[in-house]
């Protein structure tokens, strides 16, 4: 007999926890699944106080929040498995998970589920030039983990490069955490992110190199980053000879964007579509936050990079439309709850940096609407082939 | 705009997008200057003024309006302003001194009466400076007020300090 369970959640950051306590809040039998050894996601390593709405805890550090979403998902009885990878999505909705992290003992478990929410999250992008795989080159990502969850500065002098909300964020992270930034670069005339963001690391006096990028990053004799070459651009960011110039530093940061994870929903057949201001390959959705495939749901990062609240708010709809569809709420109480949340992600994209993020997402549930209609039963056993994936 | 091209505000910037106190509220002391010129999603200042001197309203995008007339100086917007976008200036602190309050969310923290190096919205150092104050209760969570005494005529362009070796 395998393990049954309402719901698996796959990610255990903002959209994965918000999913699984509105789940577990209807009274469905949630399992959490995380790959890391934490419950939050990213959220343990954002210790700026966070943006949105004062209604949903803007003003407040990640890190607490974090630890509040995991509170609230043990209270409503939510098991979360950590160390824990699913490493397969089966016909039938089984899902196989390998339990137990490198260097202990592990176990495949498969478990039979009824619903399938995956937020998996992004990761990182990378840019390359000569010497990118020098020691001491890393994402922007990476080091905000080394300095906020295990305390280790990864290096003394910071070039970081992207000023993105990311490279922005990081950046005045790593001078608090004791590095000195060098300088932030930035291919683009105009700063990415945040005014607000750059206006703390200009008046600390760090150089932001604009129309720069790095061309290449020179070893010391130890075989780690000694000095960063940059160059101006032009309008197509070519490098312009005879404009180099080099910065002393030991670590480089790629804040160069995330690509959403969203391998998972490939394995069910799930439809895609392609979108530059979303990252990447999504899983199409409807308004249920349902893929093509009746039954697997997505939410956050994993349907387009955003941030924190937007995955918050995606998460609350995948949990409540899965425990919906199980019975465990009234269709009628959902619909409202479900235009109230909706109506909250249309204000947290509006604005210069969200109209594109409202714009996409409103052309994709109407590319869902129009392709797919309503979600097909999956495939059985007999239907599958190999997956390009 | 200087604040996209450049990463900083330039003051005729700040004060042609947000309304800044008159000349008449700044001779009564403190007040909020709040340099917030973003329309970006974010709200936690408007409940944190307990005097409801900051209004943004839906949607939540809009950017704060302050009522200086109704703003008394308290700081505790500063500390709630995930952006550390706001500061307070007391232009009537002595004939010839101002003072700036602003957030400060590093190690070593100053300590009140000390020397420093006051710096603008570029990071430049525009004059010296006393520290007066600096208030770090566990409601502002991590996110220390730091009031400087510079001289009067900086007082629209100091934001920050320069911070010590540790």
């Amino acid at each position: 007999m395998l393990q049954e369970k309402d719901i698996v959640v796959v990610g255990a950051g903002p959209a994965g926890l918000a999913a699984a306590i509105e789940a577990g809040k209807a009274g469905a039998s949630v399992l959490l699944v995380d790959v890391n050894l934490k419950a939050g996601g990213q959220l343990f390593k954002q210790i700026h106080k966070f943006f949105g709405s004062s209604a949903h805890q803007s003003g407040t550090r990640g890190f607490d929040i974090g630890t509040k979403l995991v509170t609230q998902a043990m209270e409503h009885g939510v098991e979360i498995w950590l160390g824990s990878a699913v490493i397969g999505l089966f016909p039938g909705m089984k899902v196989a998970i390998e339990k137990g992290v490198d260097g202990s003992e592990k176990e495949v478990i498969t478990i039979q589920a009824k619903k399938i929410i995956v937020a998996t999250g992004a990761s990182e992008n990378v840019i390359r030039f000569k010497g990118w795989t020098t020691p001491g080159v890393m994402g922007a990502g990476a080091a905000q983990t080394m300095i906020n969850v295990n305390h280790v500065k990864p290096g003394k002098k910071v070039v970081m490069l992207g000023t993105g909300n990311v490279g922005l964020i990081v950046s005045y992270q790593l001078m608090q955490a004791g590095c000195e930034v060098v300088g932030l670069v930035e291919a683009a005339g105009k700063i990415g992110g945040y005014a607000v963001h750059a206006a703390k690391i200009k008046r600390a006096g760090i150089p932001i190199y604009m129309n720069h990028t790095i061309i290449e990053v020179k070893p010391g004799v130890d075989g780690c980053v000694e000095k960063v070459v940059l160059a101006k651009v032009d309008e197509t960011f070519q490098p312009i000879e005879g404009t180099e110039l080099e910065i002393e530093a030991d670590t480089v940061a790629l804040a160069a964007g995330l690509k959403p994870s969203a391998e998972l929903p490939k394995l069910m057949k799930c439809d895609y579509t392609f979108s530059g201001v979303f990252g990447g390959s999504i899983p199409l959705h409807n308004e249920n936050m349902e893929t093509s495939i009746e039954g697997i749901y997505v939410a956050g990062d994993t349907t387009g990079v955003e941030e924190a609240n937007t995955a918050l708010e995606e998460g609350k709809i995948a949990g409540l439309c899965a425990a919906c569809s199980l019975g465990y709420l009234p269709v009628s109480e959902v619909e409202v709850l479900k235009k109230e949340i909706w109506n909250r992600l249309e204000a947290l994209r509006m604005g210069p940096f969200g109209e594109r993020r409202l714009a996409e997402k409103g052309k994709m549930i109407v590319e869902y609407a129009e392709k797919i209609g309503a979600p097909s039963k999956e495939m059985t056993m007999e239907g599958y082939d190999y997956v390009d994936c | 705009m200087s604040i996209v091209n450049q990463g900083y505000l330039e003051y005729e910037e700040l004060a042609a997008i947000q309304k800044l106190p008159t000349n008449e509220r700044y001779e009564k002391g403190p007040v909020a200057v709040i340099e917030c010129v973003q329309e970006i999603p974010c709200n936690p200042c408007e409940s944190a003024c307990k005097f409801g001197a900051i209004t943004i309203g839906e949607p939540i995008t809009n950017l704060p309006i302050v009522a200086h007339d109704q703003c008394s100086g308290c700081g505790v917007c500063v500390s709630k302003c995930s952006g550390l976008a706001i500061f307070i200036v007391n232009k009537a602190y002595s004939e010839t001194t101002a003072t700036v309050g602003f957030p400060y969310e590093y190690v070593p923290m100053p300590e009140a009466l000390e020397e420093v190096m006051a710096l603008n919205r570029k990071g430049e150092v525009v004059c010296t400076g006393k520290i007066v104050k600096v208030m770090n209760p566990p409601s502002f969570d991590h996110t220390p007020l730091v009031t400087v005494e510079i001289p009067k005529e900086f007082a629209d362009e100091v934001r920050n300090i320069k911070r010590r070796e540790s």
